[in-house]
């Protein structure tokens, strides 16, 4: 537990504030103090711990994954080569039994998500206290910063700017190959011909707005659900791992250990799921035939 | 909880690294992928060849070495075959060498007894003469006894 006078709401609401740079309402650039502070910059803030960490995982895999495909031998592959070819296939496997088109951005794209978000949601396994408390260290000894008010979150994936900052990417980008294959008047047609449709031309007229609504609503749920779910997920393991730090040191273990074991299977699943439905997407993005 | 830049910063972290995959990563791996296992495929194939070879080789060998059985039977038994002539024909001839020999032998024979018995005939009837002689010393004629000495020589 962290600082003894705090309360377990101020614990809690402590690990769950990102680290906000942002205009506050002086219009001056600066660190958010308080949770209150970070909410009031509004949109024209950065979460510098989320932002951080994402770059920095991010960079961990191109790294790693650029150094084997330089060395890619075609010979016996090696420990690392292995591991790295395994993850490999086993996308390239997914992305050929989803995805019936071709598009050569479509499988690296999967790579990068199910990697990039696997390991983003791997930092929920570091216990919950000590990368805050060293940046609470950090920051109070060497920025002269408030030590309640440092505020570190390092699970890139439990921030929903994070999540939906991809599944917007990826909805972006299947509008535009929806329109780029079915040409603007196949994708208007697909959003205001079905799923009411009539050969009467004044009836489908009527049913024109019925359509939209039913379509736009179930056009605009994909992304949202797309990164809220992963949010969500990750937001609501986090959560946990926080309330279990609560309670007094000689139990905590006897439930972190068996959440944290049940939590691995769902940071590789909601990685997976996250990639797949990147590719049923993008899958659907390119059906041109008729519904 | 709030909604800020951090999205727009992370759309294009994302779309930095997509393309740094899509660019450098993804390609050369794969391509290394696909060429092991053309790589693999061909080993495979060619090792299926190489069992079929061997496979044929063995039939052959086997072929082979029954032939090269029943040509050493054929010349083992040419070999018996001509040594049972040889032993024939050198039994005939020497039976003919003995044989000629053995006449020739005979011949000789009967020409030494042919000629003994000439100069037995030859010393019998000088001794007879001498003999004759010595007994009717004085009044014989000797034409006259010549030609009975022949006549008793050529009855002889």
């Amino acid at each position: 537990m962290a600082a003894g006078e705090q309360t377990s709401s101020e614990y809690i609401k402590h690990h769950l504030t990102n680290l906000t740079f942002g205009k506050d309402q002086d219009g001056v650039w600066r660190l958010a103090e308080s949770a209150q502070e970070a909410q009031e910059m509004g949109f024209y803030a950065i979460h510098l711990d989320s932002m951080g960490w994402a770059i920095g995982l991010g960079l961990i895999f191109i790294i790693l994954f650029s150094m084997v495909a330089r060395k890619a031998t075609t010979g016996v592959p090696t420990g690392l080569q292995n591991s790295i070819e395994m993850i490999i296939e086993f996308i390239d496997s997914n992305v050929k039994d989803t995805f019936s088109h071709t598009n050569k951005l479509i499988a690296p794209m999967a790579l990068t998500a199910f990697m990039w978000v696997l390991l983003m949601n791997l930092m929920d396994l570091v216990p919950v206290d000590w990368v805050p408390q060293l940046a609470t260290f950090i920051g109070s000894n060497f920025f002269g910063m408030d030590p309640h008010h440092v505020y570190f979150k390092i699970v890139p994936t439990t921030d929903p700017n994070v999540t939906m900052g991809m599944s917007l990417s990826v909805f972006f980008l299947a509008l535009f190959y929806s329109i780029k294959n079915k040409g603007v008047g196949g994708f208007v047609g697909e959003l205001t011909l079905h799923p009411f449709s009539s050969k009467n031309f004044l009836v489908k007229i009527i049913l024109i707005p019925i359509n939209l609504f039913l379509e736009g609503v179930s056009l605009l749920a994909k992304p949202i659900s797309h990164g809220l779910r992963l949010f969500g997920n990750l937001y609501a393991g986090e959560m946990i791992f926080i309330l279990i730090a609560l309670l007094p040191l000689y139990v905590q273990w006897t439930l972190s250990v068996p959440w944290a074991i049940f939590h691995i299977l769902v940071i590789v699943l909601q990685a997976f799921i996250f990639m797949v439905l990147m590719i049923v997407y993008m899958n659907m993005a390119h059906e041109t035939g008729d519904h | 909880m709030n909604i800020n830049l951090t999205l727009i910063g992370q759309a294009i972290s994302f779309a930095i690294f997509v393309w740094f995959c899509m660019k450098f990563v993804w390609p050369p791996i794969t391509s290394a992928l696909d060429q092991r296992k053309k790589t693999i495929s061909e080993g495979l194939s060619a090792a299926e060849q190489g069992q079929q070879a061997l496979e044929k080789a063995k039939v052959d060998v086997e072929e082979k070495l029954l032939e090269a059985k029943t040509e050493a039977k054929s010349i083992i038994a040419m070999a018996e075959k001509r040594q049972g002539d040889i032993l024939d024909e050198a039994s005939v001839k020497a039976s003919q060498e003995a044989s000629k020999k053995i006449k020739l032998a005979e011949q000789e024979v009967e020409q030494l007894s042919m000629r003994l018995k000439e100069s037995l005939k030859k010393d019998l009837s000088k001794l007879v003469i001498d003999g004759a002689e010595m007994i009717l010393k004085k009044e014989i004629d000797k034409s006259a006894h010549d030609k009975a000495i022949k006549d008793l020589v050529n009855k002889i």
